[in-house]
Parts: structure tokens; sequence; C-alpha cells
């Protein structure tokens, strides 16, 4: 190992609960040593336990009865499925579920094309408003959307979408869209312009171009800004808890009444968060092949 | 080239070009045969944007030169109506607020600059290192990389409840584990220090996945070659590193940091799940603080949190504009 040549990632600041990180090899980029693969592997299994653990530790609590989380112990011996048949038949758990699944959907469908044809606008076409709207972007993202909550309120209020799905859907897109609009541009401009020509040859409008071309080429973004967009709905809980009310409650706020009663319940709490986090869990299988290619140009062309 | 050809097309569909008389009108309607097609798919966004951000953005920015509060807004109890008794007061707040007479501002703004460097530049850290080990061919590296993504596929309010169940002081694991690896036991979510701690772990923990995925991309986008050409040259691992790879992954690196601070500056929901109400306000950042403002109930001052939010953006705004002025002085 001493008279191995440091490879160039060791001089980075390692990760500091896994002392071992700096790994040393011979010779050639993709060769190493025993000794460095044993220390890749172990860094990297360490460093994916910690990543993985609280989830599953939420799904072992789960398993075991309502009062687990007390005696983690006890779980192994009493495995069950009692917290699961509670929340999803004796809850309005259910319910809340099918509001976020709507809520997130429309989010994500609503969200991906309109941020698509924005990206799609700015990347192409040069015209007036162009450089302003791209900091709008930037600055949409900068603004404390916590602080936001009293003055959307009123204006909910008066345009009638309170409590309303489409109030919130149009509220999230507020949230996803300037970044997804961001990082589609970016996307688009890695896509070669000769293709936007073909299709103006073959007689295609702007938009037909966009539509039929163009999208189908992009799809390893749309990927990205659909899992995004998803995650923001699926996941938002200060808004939700304002502006929805008790038959279109999501989620985020209907989980918080398993554990704001006298008794906090958080055996159910566990059971309706691992239920909650399969759909995420689906999605992100769905689109993480395309995550990093569609991340990456979205964040180097920004 | 293709802007050009575009316009063309979009000028195909449109009208013909428009004839003779110069004049104001004339130049905005050529302006719009030229351009119509730009706008019409841009509109959705601008309108959805326009509506529902800058609405409540200029309303705020209203409220914020006025003392409205719970008491004196507008109200509908039942079917009676309360007019707003609110009066509008300048740059009272904001003098409060930048004279540090509020009390709050300086340190909630000294601890959210800790807060968003410290949890940044941990972030930056472990997501390089951990791209870095990643970009490499090896065996189970999918499931490696399914695992380390996870976090981020997690909705945050359920990472950040899985975190409070092993941060309980009495039950929690987390404990049980720290002291195995020979630390001493924290109540975490107990007093200040520590809880300052813990909410900069749970942000890392959720903050990493997606800086590992961008510098992932962005290593890959490096070219193979000018590693082989650093290698030719006899460069050792840690010149490579420092002359290929961190040139390389520049511009990922600005947008990252750039996105991220603004994110974590504005970090509401890992801070308020995990500690609700169970906080001195020493742990509040100034959006939770803002927050809180607005809603603590009983005395919910309205004009005060529109105030701290305007104070916000105007402190990323002058950031990011700085940061920007920076990157473009070192190209």
């Amino acid at each position: 190992m001493s008279a191995t040549t440091q490879r160039g990632s060791a001089a980075v600041p390692a990760r500091p609960r896994a002392a071992d990180t700096a790994r040393r090899r011979t010779r050639g980029r993709n060769e190493r040593s025993l000794g460095a693969s044993f220390a890749l592997h172990a860094t990297l299994m360490a460093a994916s336990v910690i990543a993985v653990f609280p989830v599953l530790w939420i799904l072992f609590i789960s398993l075991g009865p309502s009062t687990a989380w007390q005696q983690p112990n006890e779980v192994l011996h009493h495995l069950g499925l009692d917290n699961y048949r509670f929340v999803l038949l004796h809850s309005h758990f259910p319910r809340w579920f099918l509001n976020s699944v709507i809520v997130a959907a429309a989010t994500t469908v609503l969200g991906v094309l309109v941020s698509a044809s924005a990206g799609y606008a700015v990347s192409r076409m040069r015209f007036p408003g162009h450089r302003p709207l791209m900091w709008t972007f930037l600055i949409t993202q900068m603004f404390p959307m916590a602080v936001l909550i009293v003055p959307l309120y009123n204006l909910l209020v008066q345009l009638n979408l309170l409590d309303t799905y489409l109030g919130l859907v149009l509220v999230y897109c507020t949230i996803s869209v300037p970044f997804c609009a961001w990082m589609l541009k970016g996307y688009f401009d890695t896509i070669p312009r000769e293709i936007d020509e073909a299709g103006r040859v073959d007689g295609l409008t702007p938009f037909g171009t966009f539509w039929r071309l163009i999208m189908p080429l992009a799809k390893p973004g749309l990927a990205v800004t659909a899992f995004f967009s998803f995650l923001t709905a699926w996941g938002e809980v200060a808004y939700s808890n304002q502006f929805m009310r008790d038959p279109h409650t999501t989620l985020a706020v209907g989980i918080r009444t398993f554990a704001a009663d006298q008794r906090a319940d958080w055996g159910s709490m566990t059971a309706a968060s691992v239920i909650i986090a399969i759909p995420a869990a689906i999605v992100f299988m769905l689109v993480q092949k395309h995550l990093v290619t569609g991340l990456t140009a979205g964040g180097t062309k920004g | 080239m293709t802007t050009a050809t575009m316009d063309e097309g979009a000028r195909d569909v449109k009208a013909p070009a428009p004839r003779a008389p110069h004049g104001a009108w004339t130049s905005i309607k050529r302006s719009w045969d030229k351009h119509w097609y730009a706008w019409a798919m841009v509109a959705p966004v601008v309108i959805v944007i326009g509506v529902l951000v800058l609405y409540p953005l200029c309303y705020g920015l209203y409220l914020s030169f006025t003392n409205a509060n719970e008491r004196n807004v507008a109200q509908n109890i039942g079917p009676i109506h309360i007019g707003a008794t609110y009066d509008f007061v300048g740059l009272h707040n904001y003098w409060q607020v930048i004279s540090g007479a509020d009390g709050d501002f300086y340190p909630r703004l000294e601890w959210t600059v800790v807060w968003t460097v410290s949890c940044v530049a941990i972030t930056y850290a472990i997501g390089l290192a951990m791209a870095l080990l990643l970009n490499r061919p090896m065996r189970f590296r999918l499931f490696y990389r399914l695992a380390l993504i996870l976090p981020w596929a997690v909705p945050a309010f359920i990472g950040v409840f899985a975190w409070r169940l092993m941060f309980n002081s009495q039950y929690g694991v987390f404990n049980d584990i720290i002291t195995k690896v020979g630390l001493p036991a924290q109540d975490w979510l107990g007093t200040p220090f520590a809880q300052k701690i813990a909410v900069i772990l749970v942000n890392i923990w959720c903050g990493v996945p997606f800086m590992m995925v961008a510098l992932l991309g962005g290593l890959q986008a490096i070219p193979g070659e000018l590693y082989e050409a650093a290698e030719m040259d006899g460069a050792t691992p840690v010149q490579r590193f420092f002359n290929v790879t961190v040139p390389g992954l520049r511009p990922v690196t600005n947008t990252v940091i750039l996105l991220s601070t603004v994110w974590t500056f504005n970090m509401f929901p890992i801070i308020y799940l995990l500690l609700g109400n169970n906080t001195t306000g020493d742990t509040d950042i100034l959006v939770t603080h803002a927050y809180e403002m607005a809603f603590s109930g009983g005395a919910a001052d309205y004009a005060g949190s529109a105030t701290y939010g305007i104070v916000i953006l105007m402190i990323l705004v002058a950031f990011s504009t700085f940061y920007r002025r920076q990157l473009k002085t070192q190209d």
C-alpha cells in the first residue's frame, strides 16, 4: 500500500465518519489493488447504510406493535401488520392518499408541460423578455415561500380556489416550475438545433417541432423534472396545511393527526410513512436511470 | 441560426409582414408578429408565476409598510365582515429590523448564515466524495447508487419523522449507536446546541443525494482523454484531481452551490418539522422565524413577517448577484 500512488479522489475531504476513505492504487486509472477495492466498498457500504438506515428503521418499527418505538428490541418477537391494518382500514388514510395522488399527479403533468414549453421557448427563440424571464425563474426560488402563505391565502379566497385541488396544484406549480423550466432549458440547449431545422423543412410549426421531435428526445430531462414536481407535491406540508380542509387534506397534513391526538400514535405514523414512501420510491425507480444525465445537462448550462 | 428560421416559420403561420406607416404601433405589431410564438409558449408560466408569486410578493411588500397584525386585518366572523384598520407606517418595520431594535434579526441572521454555510459546505464535500467513489467501474455500483440516492426519494417529512424517532432522548436508537462508537449520548432534541447539530445532520442527510447526482453527472461529462493526457504527462493523481477534475466540474459546482445555498437559506420543513414547538427559538433561521411571526397564534404579526420575507429576498438577490459577478471575473 505504501508504495502505491495516491488516487485523486483521496485528496477530497473524505467522509468524516469513515476515516479509512483514503484509497491508494497501483497503476492505470481503472485498476486498483485489493486493499483499495476493499476500502472503496467499505466506504460506500458505510455511506449506504447511513443513507438507508432511517428508512429501514421506520419500516422495522412499523412491523411491531403500536408501542414498538419504545422497545425496539421487542419488535422481532411480535412481528405483525397491525399498524398497517389500522391505518388502511380504520383511519382516513385512504382518502388522504387519494387526495395526494390527485394533487401530485396533476402537479407533475401540468408542471412538466408548462415548464417544457417555457424552457423550449427560452432555449430556442430570442424574444424580448427572454433574459428577465430566466432571472425570474431564479428569483422566485429565493423568495421564502413560507412567508407567502398569508397573501396567497387571501388570493386563493378571492379566486374561489381555496380548499380545491386546482388551487393547491397551481400553488405547487409555482414552486416546481421555475426550477424545472430552468433545468429543461439547459437540457434543450444540448439537443442539436439541426433537428429543429429538419422539422421546419418538413413543414412542422415551431410547436409541432417542439412536441413531435424535441419532447421525445428530451426524455431524461423530462424524467428529472417529473420526479422533482412529483416530490414537491407529494411531500409539501406548509401550504397544504393552511389551504386544505378536512375532506381534501393531503397525506403530509393527514398523518400529523396520528401524532396530534391526546395519545401520539407513533405506530400508525410509521406504517403510514412506509405506505407514503412507496409511490415516491416507484416514481424514483422509473426515473433513476435518467437522473444523472438529465440533471447534469440542466445544471451545467443554467 | 435556428432562431431566425423559427421566426420565419412563425411569420408564415401568422399574417404577412406589415406594410408602410411607421410608428410605435407598427413596431409593436412587427414585434408581435415576430415573437408571438415564443410569447405564447411562455405565457402559461408567466401567468402562473405572475398571479401566484408576483401578486403575493407585491402584497407582501405592501404589508411590510404597514402595521398589519391579527387584530386589525379584515376578517369575516361568521356573516359579519370587519374591515381592515391597519395603517401605513412607512419604513418603520425595516428600521426595526435593520437597527436590531426587534432583538431577533441579528441573532437569527447569524445562525442562518452558520447553518447555510455549514450545510452547503459539508453536503458538497460529502456529495463530491461519493460522486468520485461512484464514478468508476466496480461491482454493486447500481446498488450503491440507489441506496445513496434514497434519501432524496423519500418525502422530507418522512425522513424528518424517522430522524425524530431516532433522536428521541429516551428511546431513540441514535444514542445507542453513538454510545457504541464511544461518543457521549445527548438529548438531541432538548438543548439548543444539540438541536442545532441535529438539524444540520438531518439536512445533510437530505441534501447529499442531489449534490452527488449533479456532481456525478458533471464527472461523467469530463472527457476521458483529458485524464489520459494528464497521465501521459506524468501527472500524479492529486495533480489530476486539481488540474482536470476540479476545473471540469466548475460549471456544475457553480450551479449547485448557488442553488443549494438559496434552498438551504430558505429550508423551512426540516427545522420546523424536526423540532416542532419544542424549541426556544434559538434554532429558528430567518424563514422559520418569519413563519412563527405570522402563525404563532395570539399575536400574529403579518407586517413583521412580510418584512422578514422581503429582507430575506433582498439578501439572497444580493448574494446571487455578487456570486455571479465573482464567477464572471474569475473566468
